[in-house]
């Protein structure tokens, strides 16, 4: 009854995204019609008829989607091996977490989960947004139902998850024991908050370009959705570096895989939008831009969408492999960002000019950004690209990190030198060498790190060694803006601003000293067999069986010592599932102030010596603190933004 | 600077910033993508010596010799028309074991042996690497 009942909800929310988008659709002809010509009374009447009719449909639409979703965990919480999903994914044995978590770590599932969050945003809009102009609203409103629809259309004709099983088996096949991990019940979930969250924003922009609308009003409407998203793709992305780096056991923290491009490529093009949407709201510039960054950005959570769904990839994420609904997804992709496109090309004529700027600006500066961001996501995409493409005319090729670093990182350089001098600008214009003086503190920096790495660091290569300056430089000029003022009365948001850039010096810092300083070493260790990495000694002391709640392990037990402190235990495992049969290896991570030791345990040889792969990582943590400190500047902002447009929008209100 | 200019300007940029990022990762992807080899492509003497090139097939029965050292390993990738000798240093992936499919990335040397700096097997009784699935595909196709 459940799978029914979930089933049932689907299908009457989609239905209500049909009759959303319907009604959509009447009230943007009606109020389009009429309205140019007299703006009577009746046409406001109507439109906001409309409106009070479309919004609770949003409402009520994004609650059974959610219904639906609730109703599929409760199929895999209770184990209910009818069920296909369940049967496939899913184990009785298998801790509640994993459970829960495992509804969307498969293919259905995960879709699902990704268009509840569309739906309960749409419902969000549907309440919170009030100060939009009303056409414009129902038209956002519009093409959220048209991004929903299509897939809800996919999952109920493609990707049913709640098919069932006849006869049911006496249990599942369980979960892949690499996605048996706390890092799937938040991973997901974050990352396709911040895909929605854009979406989003592009019906925000589908709105304006539809009503003519495209001005301060509509910027400042989308950009906490913008702001938003792009904390959650941060987080996502961070999140999911570190579950990489601690769960694969291979001392990497970003492979360049294509799964983690997908989710790569919506955050450069949302940091991009974020930027310009800025310019759009206070200065009432980059209007066609601004629009144009939000079809990108929109277009490329698609692609990301895309990639990981299709099965078009291999990798943990790829779930299925069926051509079918490959190219089910890769229509919807072609509508979505060509009907976007079209949108924007028909309609671009009718945005008016905003106001101009000196190249040397805040909005130069802003521009420079932008340009840049392109350029990195350009990249990305085709080298992401690429190897599908190949295949596809029978070539045989992977784009691995020596591309990626060639290319994507001298420019990610630049972007970072021009993050540190943007906000030391001033809007509209300012002079350049007024510019130099204010900026002579953090080029000195950058100098100055640049000449101490180079003479003590030998054999450092020349991309670490600039990211180490640079970082040092950007994180002394990211604080600048805070030079000389009233910390107290300081707005929330310029705390935001310095706080995100100050995160990417911190992150950019750890990433150039672990490509600097990593120390390794592989050895086969004898038991009490001391081994040396970075400045500690490692013993292995002995190898044990222990038991976990669906696993078998075999357990080293590591003594590290770092010089004369004091010693401390680490227990790197090698795992046993039992269902489905596989062997994963657990690293041991001790982190310190300066750094992370990372162990890994191999396999015993004939002599009785077992491998171990030690590294030391210096300041690595950094990495992902940076992470959080731009997800942490995004959310000040964004409190900011918000605390003020209701302050304003009180006064408006007396007025 | 006139409105209509600014925008113009704009405009260019944009179009500059897409097409140097093009030509930029073009040019790149033509010394960095790492082309996909088969043992029976090797036999043809078409092998880029010092690539970075990945090599896949099916790791031969009985050809794993373990180094005295501990860590490096030896064996025999074989696609049923060629086989290549495989060194590699580090630890082996948990489901790496022989009659297996693996896909080791690495580079050749000149004498035809294959150095691996990592090794990628396949990740469950029900999964193969497409590379490696459409690789065995088209050498049977050979075969026929």
């Amino acid at each position: 009854m459940i799978a029914e009942a979930g089933l049932a909800a689907l299908w009457f929310a989609a239905a209500l995204a049909a009759l959303q988008l319907a009604l959509a659709a009447v009230g943007v002809r009606r109020s389009m019609f009429s309205g140019a010509a007299k703006t009577g009374a009746d046409d406001v009447a109507l439109t906001s008829q409309i409106l009070s009719a479309v919004r609770p449909v949003a409402v009520v639409q994004g609650l059974l989607a959610g219904l639906s979703l609730l109703l599929l965990i409760i199929a895999f919480v209770r184990s209910d091996m009818s069920v296909l999903l369940v049967a496939t994914n899913s184990h009785s044995d298998k801790p509640l977490i994993y459970k829960i978590a495992g509804a969307w770590g498969n293919h259905e599932g995960s879709m699902l989960l990704w268009v509840t969050i569309l739906g309960l945003a749409g419902g969000a809009v549907a309440i919170l947004e009030h100060r939009l102009q009303r056409a414009t609203l129902i038209a956002t409103l519009g093409a959220q139902a048209m991004i929903a629809l299509g897939f809800y259309a996919f999952l109920l004709f493609s990707s049913n998850p709640f098919a069932r099983l006849n006869p049911a088996p006496v249990d599942g096949n369980g979960l892949n024991p690499l996605l048996q991990d706390p890092g799937l019940a938040f991973h997901p979930p974050t990352l396709y908050i911040g895909y929605v969250g854009i979406s989003v924003a592009f019906s925000f922009a589908v709105g304006a370009l539809v009503t003519r609308d495209v001005g301060p009003a509509f910027a400042r409407a989308m950009r906490p959705w913008v702001l938003g998203a792009w904390i959650f793709l941060t987080l996502g992305i961070t999140a999911g570096s570190y579950w990489a780096y601690y769960e694969l056991g291979w001392g990497g923290w970003w492979f360049w895989d294509p799964v983690e491009n997908a989710s790569l490529m919506p955050w450069l093009a949302a940091t991009a939008l974020l930027h310009s949407v800025t310019v759009l709201a206070t200065r009432d510039g980059l209007r066609a831009w601004t629009v144009m960054l939000a079809v990108v950005a929109f277009s490329m959570s698609m692609i990301g969408t895309f990639l990981v769904r299709s099965g078009i990839l291999t990798s943990v994420h790829a779930f299925a492999v069926d051509p079918k609904r490959g190219a089910f997804i890769l229509v919807l992709l072609a509508l979505y960002i060509g009907g976007a496109l079209l949108l924007f090309a028909a309609r671009v004529g009718t945005v008016r000019q905003g106001n101009t700027f000196e190249p040397v600006s805040r909005e130069g500066a802003l521009v420079a950004n932008n340009l840049m961001l392109s350029v990195i996501l350009g990249i990305v995409l085709i080298g992401t690209l690429y190897p599908i493409v190949a295949a596809g005319m029978g070539v045989q090729l992977s784009v691995g990190p020596p591309f990626f670093d060639k290319t994507a990182g001298p420019i990610a350089l630049i972007l970072v030198a021009i993050m540190g001098a943007g906000p030391l600008l001033r809007w509209r214009r300012d002079e350049a060498n007024v510019v130099l003086g204010r900026m002579l503190v953090p080029v000195a920096a950058t100098g100055i790190t640049f000449a101490a790495c180079a003479v003590l660091g030998r054999g450092i290569g020349i991309l670490p060694l600039l990211g180490l300056s640079l970082a040092v430089g950007a994180g002394a000029a990211s604080v600048a803006p805070l030079w000389k003022r009233n910390l107290r009365r300081t707005p929330l948001f310029t705390w935001g601003m310095v706080i995100a850039h100050l995160g990417i010096a911190v992150s950019l810092f750890g990433m150039a000293s672990d490509s600097a300083f990593t120390k390794q070493t592989l050895v086969a260790a004898r038991i009490g067999e001391p081994q040396r990495v970075g400045p500690f000694t490692v013993t292995l002391d002995h190898i044990r069986p222990v038991i976990g709640p669906n696993w078998s392990a075999l357990e080293a037990t590591l003594t590290v010592r770092r010089g004369d402190g004091a010693a401390f235990t680490l227990r790197p495992q090698s795992r046993f599932f039992a269902s489905p049969p596989t062997v994963t290896s657990e690293s041991a991570i001790a982190t310190k102030i300066d750094g992370q030791l990372y162990t890994v345990l191999g396999q015993e040889d004939e002599q009785g010596r077992w491998q171990l792969r030690l590294w030391w990582k210096p300041f690595v943590t950094l990495i992902w603190l940076g992470g959080a400190l731009i997800a942490l500047g995004g959310l000040l902002s964004l409190l900011g933004r918000v605390r003020r447009e209701r302050r304003v929008a009180t006064r408006e209100d007396e007025a | 600077m006139k409105a209509k200019h600014q925008r113009l300007t704009l405009a260019l940029l944009a179009v500059a910033a897409v097409i140097g990022a093009a030509l930029l990762a073009l040019s790149a992807l033509k010394d960095q993508a790492a082309f996909f080899y088969a043992p029976g492509d090797v036999k043809k003497g078409e092998m880029p010596l010092g690539r970075a090139v990945r090599l896949g097939g099916m790791v031969e029965a009985g050809s794993i010799a373990k180094l005295p050292d501990g860590v490096s390993i030896r064996f025999v990738v074989t696609d049923g028309i060629a086989k290549v000798p495989v060194a590699f240093k580090g630890i082996v992936p948990d489901l790496f074991r022989e009659k297996s499919g693996v896909v080791a990335e690495g580079s050749f040397n000149a004498d035809g042996s294959f150095t691996a700096t990592n090794l990628l097997a396949k990740h469950d009784e029900k999964y193969m690497p497409p590379e490696i699935a459409g690789k065995m595909h088209e050498t049977k196709s050979l075969e026929q």
